[in-house]
């Protein structure tokens, strides 16, 4: 697992041990790299949600290096399974990982910006910024593009996942419960996490 | 005072939305079109629309104008509505921000824990189930364009499909040039 040796001043007293030379420990983490990160994802990301997860990966765990990607995957279900959105949550956890409370809330605030500027722009001088001809076609070709972006970081957390011949059932049935039955993801995550914990007390 | 209201209505639609930005939708359509009667069905439509098609969280795009078209709606001048589209905004991160905060300190202290790690253990297949069904799901004639309506169109996103899937994954090309490039080839092609 990756550790908790946080930049910021807590006392963390079980983890004392030196800094490990890996990924997830990261690089520069000033509020300034971490606002612009931020901004940048908030910014260049069309659709929402799932939409956002590969360029949140690009940048936070391949150039970044704040996450590896074991906790960025374990981060995702944490802001699945809480209140409020993938985006702000994850963006909230790396500010905090780094620069405590402040940074949680430079974080979330810099992915939100760009979202309100637009907004706001489109709402008071563009309102028929749905009907332009060349915004439609502009999305016609976003649209299957996002759908790639979406499916293609899977194969690459898959191995990071540790799926073996004797799990590789667990994404499998979540997917078809998912896609085809209509199951919360919700669910899947509880009984996921249920399953795990009931296993290592088997296992041990 | 529909200051008040709105933090009020968009705290409470943050702190009962599981499952992000389209789980988000229909609690502010519940609020703000049902309940409060801040803005008609249509108009409800319009912002889903322009939400989905401008960058960032769904939800924050959406709480954003729902605050700033409540607000004009009430009758006050626009410096009063984008005060109401920022308050909105907030209003929907604030509780969510402090209870992702307390999750990720404790995670960031119980990382080695057995308990965490043996739940992460099966959370991690878990989660790319979950991130595929959710691609799998946008597999859809929205997304694609219906064959039996336009050929053309439906293969074109086929092509843009394979070009995004390839180029992201085996060239490792950023995926916002991706998007940028995808929707250039629509402004041109269509």
């Amino acid at each position: 697992m990756y550790s908790a040796n946080n930049t910021h001043s807590q006392s963390n007293s079980e983890v004392t041990t030196p800094r490990p030379e890996r990924k997830g420990e990261g690089g520069k983490s000033s509020f300034f790299s971490l606002f612009i990160t931020f901004a940048k994802i908030g910014g260049f990301t069309l659709g929402g949600g799932y939409a956002m997860v590969p360029v949140m990966e690009r940048e936070i765990v391949d150039k970044k290096h704040w996450l590896e990607k074991e906790e960025f995957m374990d981060i995702l279900v944490v802001a699945q399974s809480t209140p409020g959105l993938f985006a702000i949550d994850m963006a909230s956890h790396i500010g905090y990982k780094y620069k405590g409370v402040m940074g949680g809330v430079v974080c979330a605030l810099a992915t939100a910006i760009p979202s309100i500027i637009a907004i706001l722009l489109i709402a008071m001088f563009f309102r028929t910024f749905r009907e332009n001809i060349y915004v439609e076609k502009v999305f016609m070709g976003v649209r299957p593009c996002v759908v790639a972006l979406i499916l293609a970081p899977c194969f690459s957390m898959a191995r990071k996942a540790k799926i073996n011949r004797f799990n590789w059932w667990i994404p499998v049935v979540c997917c078809v419960l998912i896609a085809a039955f209509g199951v919360s993801p919700i669910w899947c995550i509880l009984a996921a996490g249920l399953g795990g914990f009931i296993y290592g007390r088997i296992k041990k | 005072m529909i200051f008040l209201q709105l933090f009020l209505v968009f705290s409470k639609i943050g702190i009962f939305n599981f499952g992000g930005g389209y789980a988000m939708l229909s609690l502010i359509q519940d609020e703000v079109v049902n309940k409060n009667h801040w803005m008609t069905v249509s108009e409800f439509t319009d912002i889903v629309a322009v939400s989905q098609s401008t960058p960032g969280p769904i939800g924050i795009n959406c709480a954003t104008y729902a605050g700033y078209t409540a607000v004009m709606h009430a009758g006050y001048p626009e410096w009063a509505a984008v005060l109401g589209a920022i308050l909105a905004s907030l209003s929907i991160i604030w509780l969510p921000f402090l209870l992702m905060i307390s999750v990720s300190r404790f995670l960031l202290k119980h990382s080695k824990s057995k308990f965490i790690t043996d739940i992460f253990g099966t959370l991690r297949p878990a989660i790319v189930g979950l991130i595929a069904a959710a691609a799998i799901m946008l597999m859809s004639k929205e997304n694609f364009g219906d064959p039996t309506e336009s050929v053309f169109v439906f293969i074109v996103s086929i092509f843009i499909f394979l070009f995004a899937f390839v180029g992201t994954r085996l060239y490792k090309i950023h995926p916002i040039l991706m998007i940028l490039l995808c929707g250039l080839a629509g402004l041109l092609i269509y």
